[in-house]
């Protein structure tokens, strides 16, 4: 008779495999140039806390009415709180923010309802992309449903980057595939439209396009017709950024092995089926990485509408600098909007390795 | 439409080829690929093509569903010729599957999906229709019960297999193989062999793409040989394999057999 093979039984792992004891090993103190780090860090990191700390949270000042109330050595938060309400909304109307508040929590409210299995996301997407808008529109610039009209110059701060944000990304994102499929058309027209639209576009600077859209283009249009600046300077960014946009979602087009192309044509599916179902949700997930970088960058670029004279949160910032109340707060105002946007975009990039590791479906091996 | 109707009521009664090549030529730029090809196949022939790397055989396969183009010649499958009519391909690809060498499964999608994809967006099947009809096919190819997963979670031989199930979901009148198991480990290769057996024993009309001399003798009824874009030679495999006409096919089978 066969001896019967019995694995032997699995033992708890000794302390110095797992556990904090373990990592500390392993990542602070594995070798002796690791070792040297470590205490180096260590040294750079006392070096830099505690005075930050008293500077910003122990000697800081916290409330106010001009610069004359920061009298300690700590930062000088007065003026933040000051001009919150500005820095947020820029000069909408104080009464009327509730409408900006109101709108967002809607669009969080949506997008949060994709984690729910229940409803079928085709026709969220829908909503998200067709009637909020509208409703956003609305609730924004009013003149409908007894809503008091704010007008578009008024529109500002983080509200107003939010709002270019978002619109950038949401409208330049499928203008991109379009443009990158364009782009590797065998249709010879669309091709070259394609081409040329990515090239010129890449090849100008956002200022120029901005510039273009506020100063220019009123000029060549006819007297009496005229179109809002807010949004010739969406248009702009929109354009700017699908241009970019469509050369990330190339790379990942071109990445696609060609026999899933081969396999979509065999089947008999149209053109656009085989885009849609088969290639752009490959290719849209190899890029991601690069798709999110260029949101972003357009969601940091956008402070360049300061330039044609509109006040986004960056722009608020630097205007209430020159307050002479409260003069010498200038590094108060770029921590608050460094630590803004670092905190936007952190969220953004956390958000992409959440996507990406969700998307996963085992081993890439064709 | 009409002439698509009578073309087809003579393939039924066998008096028309399902799938005719005449004088068909293709050019990679300067390179001739294919040169003068003429061929029939009728309705539920078995065609096992062979040669040496580089002489076509693939070619002159993926010119039946045209997922490449001959610029010279005519090829008529299913009594609709291969042209520029993108209305014709669509027709003809709804009809004719295809398994590659490489599988080329969607690997996003499970397998479920990459099986009732066509059936749903081709043939606008009801969802609940078109997994009913995968679940059989992929009970056929005896690989049920992986449904759920996806292509990177299976073996090559299950990959090359749900591939197999995923052109039959189409219900098609033909199947090409392009080279099935020539990527697949030695003992996943007769998995893969035991279905296509079984599918040319119920009678489906194949061209199969291979160097598995084994099927061609067992499964072909007739084995086709080219070399430099040329047909050489055409038989009946009992023919084919013990009395070869031209020197060139019996080097090739030398060579082939002999190792």
């Amino acid at each position: 008779m066969a001896i019967e093979f019995k694995p032997s039984p699995s033992l708890p792992p000794p302390s110095t495999a797992v556990g904090p004891v373990a990592w500390v090993r392993h990542n602070l103190l594995s070798s002796p140039l690791n070792i040297i780090l470590t205490i180096f860090s260590l040294y750079i990191l006392y070096l830099l806390i505690p005075p930050l700390i008293e500077w910003g949270v122990i000697n800081a000042t916290w409330t106010g009415s001009s610069n004359k109330a920061c009298t300690g050595s700590g930062a000088c938060w007065a003026f933040i709180n000051s001009y919150f309400e500005q820095f947020m909304y820029g000069f909408y109307p104080s009464d009327q923010t509730w409408r900006v508040n109101l709108a967002l929590v809607i669009l969080v409210l949506l997008v949060a309802m994709f984690a729910i299995k229940k409803i079928n996301r085709f026709y969220l997407t829908l909503v998200i992309i067709l009637p909020y808008p509208i409703l956003a529109y609305y609730l924004f610039s009013g003149g409908a449903f007894g809503l008091e009209p704010v007008e578009t110059a008024k529109w500002g701060g983080l509200f107003l980057t939010i709002l270019l944000g978002v619109i950038g990304i949401v409208a330049s994102f499928p203008l991109g595939a379009l443009l990158a499929l364009g782009r590797r058309s065998n249709m010879p027209v669309a091709k070259a439209v394609c081409v040329i639209f990515i090239e010129t576009i890449r090849a100008v600077p956002l200022i120029t396009i901005l510039f273009m859209a506020s100063v220019m283009i009123p000029l060549f249009l006819p007297d009496g017709l005229n179109f809002n600046k807010l949004l010739r300077v969406l248009i702009g960014i929109v354009l700017f950024s699908s241009a970019y946009m469509a050369e990330v979602i190339r790379g990942g087009l071109q990445a696609i092995p060609k026999g899933q192309y081969e396999a979509a044509d065999a089947m008999g599916l149209t053109y656009w089926q085989s885009m849609s179902l088969i290639i752009l949700p490959q290719a849209l997930k190899l890029v991601i990485p690069g798709i999110v970088n260029t949101f972003i960058g357009l969601f940091k670029d956008t402070t360049l509408v300061y330039i044609v004279g509109m006040f986004d949160f960056l722009g608020r910032i630097q205007a209430a600098n020159h307050d002479t109340n409260w003069l010498g707060t200038t590094v108060e105002g770029y921590v608050f909007a460094a630590f803004v946007y670092w905190a936007f975009c952190f969220g953004m990039s956390r958000y992409s390795m959440a996507l990406e590791r969700k998307l996963e479906t085992g081993h890439k091996r064709n | 439409m009409t002439d698509r109707n009578m073309a087809l009521a003579q393939l039924e009664q066998g008096e028309q080829a399902i799938i005719e090549f005449k004088d068909v030529n293709k050019w990679y730029g300067e390179f001739h690929v294919l040169k003068n090809i003429n061929f029939s196949i009728k309705k539920g022939e078995r065609i096992v093509v062979c040669g040496p790397s580089g002489s076509g055989k693939s070619t002159m396969t993926r010119c039946i569903n045209r997922l490449e183009e001959h610029q010279k010649g005519i090829i008529t499958v299913d009594g609709i010729e291969m042209n520029n009519n993108l209305k014709n391909i669509e027709t003809i690809r709804k009809d004719v599957g295809m398994v590659f060498q490489h599988f080329n499964l969607f690997p996003h999608l499970s397998i479920l999906e990459n099986l009732t994809l066509a059936p749903i967006w081709v043939r606008k099947m009801p969802k609940k229709e078109a997994e009913e009809l995968a679940m059989h096919y992929l009970e056929r190819v005896k690989i049920a019960n992986q449904a759920l997963k996806y292509p990177g979670q299976l073996s090559g031989g299950q990959q090359q297999r749900v591939a197999i199930a995923r052109g039959l979901c189409m219900q098609p009148r033909i199947m090409l193989f392009d080279e099935p198991t020539s990527a697949l480990d030695p003992e996943m290769i007769k998995e893969v062999l035991d279905v296509m057996v079984k599918l040319a024993e119920e009678g489906m009309t194949m061209v199969c793409v291979t160097h598995e001399m084994g099927f061609a003798k067992t499964v072909a009824d007739r084995v086709v040989f080219m070399d430099a874009g040329e047909i050489v030679e055409a038989n009946e495999p009992q023919e084919f394999f013990n009395n070869p006409q031209h020197d060139r096919t019996q080097l090739f089978l030398s060579q082939i057999l002999n190792h």
